[in-house]
């Protein structure tokens, strides 16, 4: 599967099946700070994304003052 | 995962929650939880005109989205920050909101009416690029405000938001600012009122709102924002969040609770302190010129200072 991370844009390639909570986990990040689209709908921690599809991993944490 | 509500195929979890929902509750949550802070602080009146402070930004948009939704009558603003692209294109992505939900959105170019962007404004002024964004934006949403006969300023900060400004100001026992940090900010001599209707919800969920009902908005960082200390203890919150949830809602509404009052007289003292700009009339601490005005005095009319992004890799 193609799975896009943000800040700075970038692209990798990753085996499936695998479930967003296995994901999540093996690419290190916090679940608190991050939206998975897979194929641009929005998908809970325990749907399993195949390899066909394509994940955007999507930074929620946002600001300096305002 | 099934929806707490419906029991249908859950879109999200929320841990401090201990639900999921999907997506029609969650968005419908995500009103409850936005009417439920406007009447609890009595932020907003029946039939008062609101203006939101629009970045182009997820949670900004969410905010004037949900408001609109509740039956407010509110209307947009967003500043022309100077900021390369990312001005230029956060900008868009509000007048396609606006444009989509038929409502007006007002707009000021700072460079253009005031002379200076926020990378010339902050090298001239020797401040971080967030303090002079932020102190720009603040006196121009309240003049905004003013001229334009709002009753109210809305602006899109979240519970992540306050939580985290929270943080940095009890690390550094900042009472002054501690005794400022509510929902609600009355409206005083010079000042609108400014409400915060989004602190109930997380950032994560403004986030999902705006996937789930198709809003837009730039995700991209602001390019100036790097090592901004408020992302850091946003990061520093949710590793604990994320062990703990509910600990950064514990962490705000304990202290509005318990806390809060505590340090209001030292905050009222200085607010009753405050003195009128000679230039513009805006209350300011300053014995005669606000900082906005000194700003525009030092920075108006520079040569625009080159961005040079400092990209930080948050996912």
């Amino acid at each position: 599967m193609k799975v896009l991370l943000r800040n700075p844009n970038r692209e990798i390639e990753f085996p499936g099946p695998i479930t967003v909570q296995a994901l999540v986990h093996k690419l290190d990040l916090n679940r608190e700070s991050i939206l998975v689209i897979a194929d641009g709908t929005l998908v809970p921690n325990d749907a399993t994304i195949h390899d066909d599809q394509t994940v955007e991993i999507r930074p929620v944490i946002s600001g300096g003052s305002a | 995962m099934k929806c707490r509500v419906c029991r249908g195929p859950a879109v999200i979890d929320i841990r401090r929650h201990n639900a999921n929902f999907c997506s029609e509750h969650f968005l419908k949550l995500c009103r409850d939880q936005t009417a439920k802070a406007i009447k609890d602080f009595d932020m907003i009146a029946a039939g008062e005109r609101v203006l939101v402070a629009v970045s182009g930004g997820k949670d900004s948009l969410a905010c004037w989205d949900i408001l609109l939704d509740l039956g407010y009558q509110a209307e947009g603003f967003v500043i022309g920050l100077g900021i390369g692209d990312y001005s230029a294109s956060s900008t868009d992505y509000a007048r396609r909101y606006a444009a989509s939900r038929g409502v007006l959105l007002h707009e000021v170019s700072l460079p253009e009416v005031y002379g200076y962007d926020i990378p010339t404004g902050s090298k001239v002024a020797k401040r971080v690029p967030c303090s002079v964004c932020g102190m720009s934006k603040r006196h121009l949403f309240d003049k905004a405000a003013l001229d334009g006969g709002f009753d109210v300023v809305a602006t899109g900060h979240n519970l992540d938001d306050e939580a985290a400004v929270l943080f940095g100001n009890t690390l550094r026992w900042q009472t002054d600012y501690l005794g400022r940090q509510l929902p609600v900010l009355p409206a005083r001599h010079g000042f609108p009122r400014k409400v915060k209707p989004l602190v109930r919800l997380g950032e994560r969920e403004m986030a999902a709102y705006c996937v789930l009902k198709n809003i837009d908005y730039i995700v991209e960082e602001c390019p100036m924002a790097a090592g901004n200390k408020h992302l850091g203890y946003k990061e520093a919150l949710n590793a604990i969040e994320v062990t703990s949830p509910g600990s950064k809602h514990d962490f705000y509404f304990g202290f509005l609770a318990r806390a809060s009052a505590m340090f209001r007289p030292e905050a009222e003292e200085e607010q009753a302190s405050l003195n009128a700009c000679t230039r513009c009339g805006a209350p300011t601490s300053n014995p005669e010129v606000c900082a906005f005005c000194a700003l525009v005095d030092r920075a108006g009319g520079q040569i625009p200072v080159t961005i040079s992004p400092r990209v930080r890799t948050s996912a």
